[in-house]
């Protein structure tokens, strides 16, 4: 039996002590004399959250089929462990093997939201690895960090001895490769490092130098030498049907995961092309998964796993062209084993409700619908192609055929918006309940109620909105306040209920989105004040962000309340991400005219992603323009 | 059918609790592929009744829940196949048939069960270990203070302490262990060593291993013990 890293005493003293055990079912253990690479695979968050995430349980299963890599899992130390662990002196360690991270050759970390910067530099603290980059030694494990964030990595350069940029099935296997050929040759780890620069996708910031304008902006940034790319490919796997990798055997936490159930990936990239959303432009081109690979996966996953429950996992599933297909095997394969299939992102119309009546209980389930702003002015700046006309017609539907809940998402804090727009979100809550009482009594079941929710937008990175400035704190309370007094105001105000997030987070996550290297010493900073689960708002704390800020004399406001030039070269603009700047440019210059771009299976807009070779660009012989 | 599955619980998975190690076990019903009997409605769960929650931190080798199954199976096959897909530090010790529907279940046939304490070098109480059980258990009456919804009682858990002796350097208890005379071992481990050493215990002093759960077959005044597995009827 495997020791554990904590003695009994701290684990009977912590919140879920099975977090840190390790051992679950299909959790990986190799005779650690047997590798030539030891791989730390972390998300800095709480174990539940982290075992949810798809990306790391992708890169868990694929870097452990090679017989020559042990990858093992780490997550943040919930508040009340990292104590006892600092007081006690404890190191990090790894859940398979139990021993400390500081031995490992590689410390993975996933960065899926700005957030959970601060977790990071805990990891690495709490591993006794130096936190910046340039002070760590030849004994150090390599610090690599992924995710959505990597496609702006500046804030957290200072702390990363590499990033690599886009999805992992493509240029991991040369990176450890080269790894072990380093190491054969005796090679240092900057030798190291300047050789893996140039395999695809991968970026090493310190091989690179920053000079800015006198306003702040960003003047040069270029490689520091002739052999380091100036520009970093996003890796984009072409082929889904070969090149995917497959999990086979999911691990299986013990205490219940954020998503405790098996997740299928149908499908990466989305044609809709909102002009807000990262994901959607990031992750281009869409590409769908074979769906008799599909079935065959699904089975085989539950019956590795024993979950009850599978969910099908993309960007907008009622793009996935074989959704019919793939949902009616499912029900028709596992409901009479008590398999649940949870159906998230599918836009409500007749086939969506007839599923959704076979898989869920009406009445306890409530539908969701995404119209991101209030007004059909708003909705064309955005791109998001819903109109009023069809969510009235999918609730009405939806009311008929028994359902009598609605959560409706919104966007606060969009370019051009203006008061009409936001009291719009009131005005189609309100049309909605109408909607509902015009079904006749008697196949009604009791009061409706429309959840109307809201968040403040945030520009990212490589989306046509990246040149948008933001508001002040103060302006996204006054947004919120004016949505509630107008839906206050309605007739069935009674059936809506308004909730909205506190915007101190939306301003940091702001600048982190789009902030350069100079934010590193304020992460820094606010991390050694205490900043700590900040994508936790119980956990948050704005007021160390802000000394953190006042300390370093930077200035957030340079982030979030300037609208960018068309000509700024942004931190992240050496990342080739496919979507061109070009396109992005002409994106934004069609949302202030308020014009629509058509989603791309109906029409190419020359985004710049047709250049990988694959998913829809070449999907149709015929296409349709 | 309905069968009850004896299982040991050792090792790291100690600290898992005891509604995660029934989920534990109900995902691996489900790897096992056993044809387990469901309940009806929009979420159905399968039939399952664990004898007694076993706390964080504490190893067994005497585990019990019962199962209902939609087919007749052979138990040995339930057996295997079953511990097959346990992970680490959990398996499957014994599977029997026991007669069908609610009465009877493992739960409610808990009446006593076994403990060995072993202490953590250094925290074992002064004096001959045999000789302080006997001063200790030659008491009348052992009064603990039970805190429940209606206030703090005084309650005498001498008669609830079926057996007490040393084992080389651990105690064994038998203790009572039915809803209405649940005694815990750390709850007389803490009195024991209040009682010969005259302070409180420090926490984390020793560790508990549970190691059989017995229904009684005799009746209050002569106990027949048998442990939950030989008590299930062979159908």
């Amino acid at each position: 039996m495997r020791e554990l890293a904590l003695p009994d005493e701290i684990l009977l003293s912590v919140d879920k002590a099975a977090r840190y055990i390790g051992g679950e079912v299909n959790a990986v253990i190799k005779d650690k004399d047997s590798v030539n690479i030891r791989f730390a695979m972390c998300f800095p968050d709480v174990y539940e959250i982290g075992m949810s995430n798809l990306g790391i349980m992708i890169l868990y299963d694929m870097f452990n089929q090679r017989d020559d890599v042990w990858c093992e899992r780490v997550f943040s130390p919930w508040p009340d462990l990292d104590a006892l662990m600092r007081k006690e002196h404890i190191p990090l360690f790894a859940l398979e093997s139990q021993e400390r991270l500081k031995d490992f050759d590689f410390l993975g970390i996933s960065l899926g939201y700005e957030m959970c910067y601060t977790n990071v530099l805990q990891v690495l603290d709490l591993s006794g690895i130096p936190l910046i980059s340039s002070e760590r030694g030849e004994d150090d494990p390599l610090v690599i960090g992924g995710g959505a964030c990597t496609y702006n990595p500046e804030p957290l350069a200072m702390f990363f001895d590499l990033f690599y940029i886009g999805e992992g099935e493509t240029s991991y296997d040369a990176l450890f490769d080269l790894y072990i050929e380093n190491q054969k040759n005796g090679g240092s780890r900057q030798d190291f490092l300047r050789k893996a620069a140039s395999v695809p996708g991968i970026y090493v910031p310190s091989l690179y130098e920053a000079a800015y304008k006198e306003d702040g902006t960003i003047a040069s940034f270029s490689p520091l030498y002739e052999d380091v790319p100036s520009v970093v490919e996003k890796q984009v796997v072409t082929d889904v049907r070969h090149e995917y990798h497959v999990i086979h055997r999911p691990v299986v936490p013990f205490i219940k995961a954020t998503q405790d159930r098996v997740t299928l990936e149908i499908m990466r990239g989305c044609i809709r092309g909102c002009r807000f959303c990262q994901a959607g432009m990031i992750y281009r081109p869409t590409r769908q998964r074979d769906v008799e690979e599909l079935k065959a996966t699904a089975k085989e996953m539950l019956d590795a796993t024993g979950h009850d429950e599978i969910s099908l996992s993309s960007l907008s599933s009622s793009d996935y062209e074989a959704l019919p297909e793939l949902v009616n095997f499912l029900i028709d394969e596992f409901q009479d084993q008590a398999v649940n299939i949870s159906l998230p992102s599918l836009r409500i119309d007749a086939f969506a409700l007839d599923v959704m009546s076979k898989v869920q209980d009406v009445r306890k389930s409530s539908l969701t619908f995404a119209p991101e702003a209030g007004s059909q002015r708003l909705r064309d700046v955005i791109n998001k192609g819903l109109t009023e006309e069809v969510i009235l017609k999918g609730a009405g539907e939806a009311f008929r055929g028994g359902w009598n809940r609605v959560k409706l998402y919104f966007m606060l804090g969009l370019p051009t918006e203006t008061e009409e727009d936001m009291k719009g979100i009131a005005h189609l809550a309100e049309k909605i309940a109408e909607e509902y009482y015009e079904v006749p009594k008697s196949e009604r079941h009791g009061k409706v109620q429309v959840n109307v929710s809201t968040s403040f937008f945030v520009p990212k990175p490589f989306t046509p909105f990246q040149w948008a400035k933001m508001c002040r704190e103060e302006d996204y309370t006054q947004k919120a306040r004016i949505v509630k007094s107008e839906i206050r105001s309605q007739l069935n105000q009674k059936s809506i209920h308004y909730s909205w997030h506190e915007p101190d987070v939306t301003v940091l996550e702001g600048v982190l989105a789009r902030g350069d290297r100079r934010l590193g010493p304020v992460i820094l900073a606010a991390y050694k004040k205490g900043a700590l689960f900040d994508a936790w708002t119980e956990m948050f704390r704005y007021d160390l962000w802000k000394e953190a800020f006042a300390e370093t004399g930077v200035d957030p406001d340079f982030y979030t309340l300037r609208e960018r030039t068309e000509d700024e070269i942004f931190p992240w603009d050496f990342i080739d991400a496919g979507v061109t700047k070009r396109f992005l440019l002409r994106e934004w210059k069609q949302a202030a005219e308020e014009k629509v771009t058509p989603n791309c299976r109906a029409k190419c807009s020359a985004c710049g992603a047709r250049k990988y070779g694959g998913g829809v660009c070449f999907e149709s012989t015929d296409p349709v323009f | 059918m309905k069968v009850r599955i004896r299982f040991s619980k050792e090792g790291p998975v100690r600290f898992v609790g005891h509604l995660d190690t029934m989920r534990c076990f109900q995902k691996a019903v489900r790897r096992a592929k056993l044809p387990a009997a469901f309940s009806g409605g929009y979420s159905p769960h399968m039939i399952m009744s664990f004898a007694s929650p076993l706390g964080v931190g504490v190893e067994s080798e005497g585990e019990y829940f019962d199962l209902e199954l939609a087919e007749e199976l052979p138990v040995e096959e339930i057996k295997e196949r079953l511990d097959q897909v346990m992970p680490e530090g959990l398996h499957v010790t014994g599977v029997r048939c026991v007669p069908d529907g609610k009465k009877g279940n493992a739960m409610s046939l808990v009446a006593a069960a076994d403990y060995r304490v072993r202490f953590r070098s250094g925290k074992e109480p002064e004096g001959v270990l045999s000789d302080l059980i006997d001063r200790f258990m030659a008491q009348k009456q052992i009064f603990i203070t039970k805190t429940t919804k209606t206030g703090e009682h005084q309650v005498d858990i001498r008669p609830f302490i079926y057996e007490m002796r040393a084992e080389e350097d651990c105690i064994f208890y038998r203790l009572a262990s039915a809803s209405a005379n649940y005694t815990r071992p750390d709850t007389v481990t803490d009195t024991f060593l209040a009682f010969v050493t005259g302070r409180e215990p420090e926490p984390f002093s020793y560790r508990i291993r549970r190691l059989e759960i017995y229904a009684d077959q005799g009746t209050e005044e002569a106990h027949v013990f048998r442990s939950l597995l030989e008590s299930g009827e062979q159908v």
